[in-house]
């Protein structure tokens, strides 16, 4: 499911992790200057796809294309390069925590830039602010609630105004005030800043609002890319089942096994008898 | 912690670091052997050297003048031949004798050069002619067994 | 026979890992080398991991050595008394500090102190994905945070031992000469006649410099393998001072039989 004004192309790729394999033949695309949800089971590979586009890892087959670059075949300096333009927020934030938050957002410009301090002072209190939270510039990390600690990162990830913003899970482990703001903040950053957002998730309700478009992971493949309006619409069982959070259905509840029959003892030594 | 805290920190220990390296350099070890100075070698045979090693010090009147470079055997003399390195400032006459001395009753061995009379001095790559074996203990006390027991045969 | 079979094959096994295992250590440690010139570029770097390994370990190096010192000086005046060679006593409190304990016993000091807490760091830094987040900004994490941890340890450990050494004999000392009543003068001069710099000092600092570099690749080699969870952090760190103490031990007993045997 690419098109051809994608700004991220990942084509007829193969990935596995020693035996476990995630993807086989998967094809899909991210629009460019749009919201984009990726939404699956856990486990179904979602986070991969965002090291994937980040060039973190790298798949046995196909390609990963990123503004008409492929990322898989990049050299380290180039993928350096490549890495500049990408903000990504972790899962927990991955903050330094030897760091407090105006060093943490100050680290990207510090490392990547030769600006004078008194510049790289207002470049971090503007970020802070965008996320507002220019008031606990000077506390450390372990001082932060989760929702602050996702902000502090927001506010690292996007200090050197990337094109590209990958979120991992924003939403996990937040109260709903928490979602509801960091929803809000990756909806006015993609619109306000002009960039291409792409997150992970397994929150419906908070992905439905804030994309403008949802893939659907399952079983190594992508089920149905769309507008949530016509996920929400969509007659296709794997679909429904994902959007309702029902318990059984093409993603089955069991494990796949032998027969609960054959597997109990007492009832195998009845049959032998 | 603040980054002027942590330089002065990393400053004292490394002040620290020196100085023990230094004291145990300066105080610990001897001065003299750090600068190895320029010194000539001179060779001696002896007919016994007892437990004299390399690295022995060479003394004369009781000041360090040299140390033992190595310790071999000839199989022309069939004895012990001894290299000794001898700092540059201090000179013997051609007719110097060397000995196989032991400080204190069992201590360390080491070479003792009396100075002679010529005019001439020792030069590099020299011999030291007049030698007086290590003297070992079981053989005096050998010979002092000895001479008892002759002493009583005697009578 | 089945049982001897498996057995052989066990150890088979277990060869090819250890192998694997040293294969994938000496090229991680060659990486880490590999991108060392930001330690000359951002000396700044440098000097934070040695406040880290270095500085914090400095109460434990010099109480441990003044303890040491304290113990050589006793036990040796001891056994010394016996044969009225007391004045001996600080050639023995020096020799064996400056040849074998020093470097040895503050190599192991350094393992629990410092190398431990460079791989617990390491490991929680890869555990909350802060070196995958470097990554993504385009810093690497082999320059910006494993090389100055590197070697800030390598050039912490002999310093370490210098003052290790020092300390046991000033402890050496004080016990002899303060408070058993050796004559000074016999204590430090049969020390200086028989402690040489190079044979004896600098193979001492030789020693520190190998015992440290060992710790601290192992270190930072615990950390960055280390499985990322808590339960894999505290093993890791746990690896980590138990593969330090062997390779301490063992290429002690290498550098010893290269440098104090043979001639004198």
């Amino acid at each position: 499911m690419i098109k051809t004004t994608d700004l991220i192309q990942i084509s007829s790729l193969n990935f596995s992790y020693g035996e476990s394999e995630i993807f086989q033949n998967l094809d899909v695309g991210f629009s460019a200057g749009k919201v984009t949800a990726i939404m699956g089971g856990s486990g179904s590979g979602k986070t991969t796809i965002l090291k994937l586009i980040g060039g973190q890892v790298r798949p046995q087959k196909g390609r990963v294309i990123c503004d008409s670059k492929v990322v898989n075949h990049m050299r380290h300096n180039e993928l350096f390069a490549h890495r500049k333009t990408i903000g990504m927020l972790f899962q927990f934030g991955a903050l330094f925590t030897d760091l407090n938050v105006f060093e943490n957002v100050a680290f990207p410009l510090r490392e990547q830039t030769a600006l004078p301090d008194a510049a790289i002072k207002d470049l971090v209190l503007l970020k802070l602010h965008a996320v507002g939270l220019r008031g606990a510039s000077r506390l450390m990390p372990a001082e932060l609630s989760g929702g602050m600690a996702r902000r502090v990162a927001l506010a690292r990830a996007i200090a050197l105004d990337p094109s590209l913003m990958l979120y991992d899970e924003p939403f996990t482990g937040l109260d709903p005030i928490s979602t509801a703001i960091t929803g809000n903040l990756i909806r006015t950053l993609n619109d306000t800043l002009g960039i291409t957002s792409v997150f992970v998730t397994h929150d419906i309700k908070a992905s439905f609002k804030v994309a403008d478009e949802v893939v659907l992971l399952s079983r190594g493949c992508v089920t149905a890319r769309g507008k949530p309006e016509d996920l929400m619409e969509s007659t296709d069982p794997l679909v429904q089942q994902f959007v309702n959070g029902e318990v059984d259905g093409p993603v089955p509840f069991h494990v796949r096994s032998r027969s609960y029959r054959e597997d109990l003892a007492l009832v195998q030594s009845e049959n032998l008898k | 912690m603040e980054r002027s805290v942590i330089d002065l920190w990393v400053g004292i220990f490394v002040a620290l670091g020196i100085a023990a390296l230094l004291f145990l350099a300066l105080k610990a070890g001897n001065v003299d052997s750090i600068i190895k100075s320029e010194g000539y070698l001179v060779s001696a045979e002896f007919d016994n050297i007892g437990g004299l090693k390399a690295k022995a010090p060479v003394k004369s009147a009781g000041v360090i003048v040299g140390r033992v470079d190595n310790v071999s055997f000839s199989n022309q003399s069939l004895r012990a031949v001894v290299k000794l390195n001898l700092d540059k400032q201090f000179q013997f006459p051609k007719d110097s004798s060397a000995s196989i001395l032991t400080s204190g009753l069992l201590g360390d061995q080491f070479v003792g050069i009396d100075p002679g009379g010529a005019l001439e001095n020792l030069q590099d790559g020299d011999r030291v002619r007049i030698t007086q074996s290590a003297i070992v203990l079981e053989k005096v006390i050998g010979q002092f067994l000895y001479g008892k027991m002759s002493e009583k045969n005697g009578d | 026979m089945t049982l001897f079979k498996t057995m052989l094959s066990k150890l088979g096994r277990k060869t090819i890992d250890s192998l694997w295992t040293l294969g994938v250590a000496s090229t991680f440690i060659f990486r880490v080398i590999a991108r060392s010139s930001i330690v000359i570029r951002r000396p700044n770097l440098l000097v934070a991991e040695m406040h880290f390994a270095g500085v914090l370990s400095l109460v434990i190096i010099i109480v441990s050595g003044l303890f040491v010192g304290l113990v050589l000086g006793l036990q040796g005046y001891e056994t010394l008394k016996r044969y009225g060679s007391t004045g001996a006593v600080g050639t023995l409190v020096a020799l064996s500090l400056v040849r074998e304990l020093g470097p040895v016993v503050s190599a192991l000091l350094f393992a629990s102190r410092a190398g431990s807490a460079i791989t617990a760091e390491i490991g929680i830094m890869k555990t909350t994905e802060q070196l995958s987040a470097m990554e993504m900004m385009a810093v690497d994490p082999y320059a910006r945070v494993i090389a100055p941890m590197f070697w800030g340890g390598v050039l912490s450990m002999p310093l370490l031992a210098a003052i290790f050494s020092a300390m046991g004999i000033i402890g050496g000392y004080l016990i002899t000469v303060v408070v058993i009543g050796v004559d000074s003068g016999a204590f430090w001069s049969q020390m200086q006649a028989s402690v040489d710099f190079h044979h004896d000092i600098l193979n001492g600092v030789i020693k520190s410099v190998v015992f440290g570099t060992a710790v601290s690749a192992i270190s930072v080699y615990e950390g960055y393998a280390s499985v990322p969870t808590a339960e894999g952090v505290s093993k890791a760190v746990t690896r980590t001072v138990v593969t330090s103490a062997l390779a301490v031990l063992a290429l002690d007993f290498v550098l010893t039989a290269f440098m104090f045997t043979g001639a004198h």
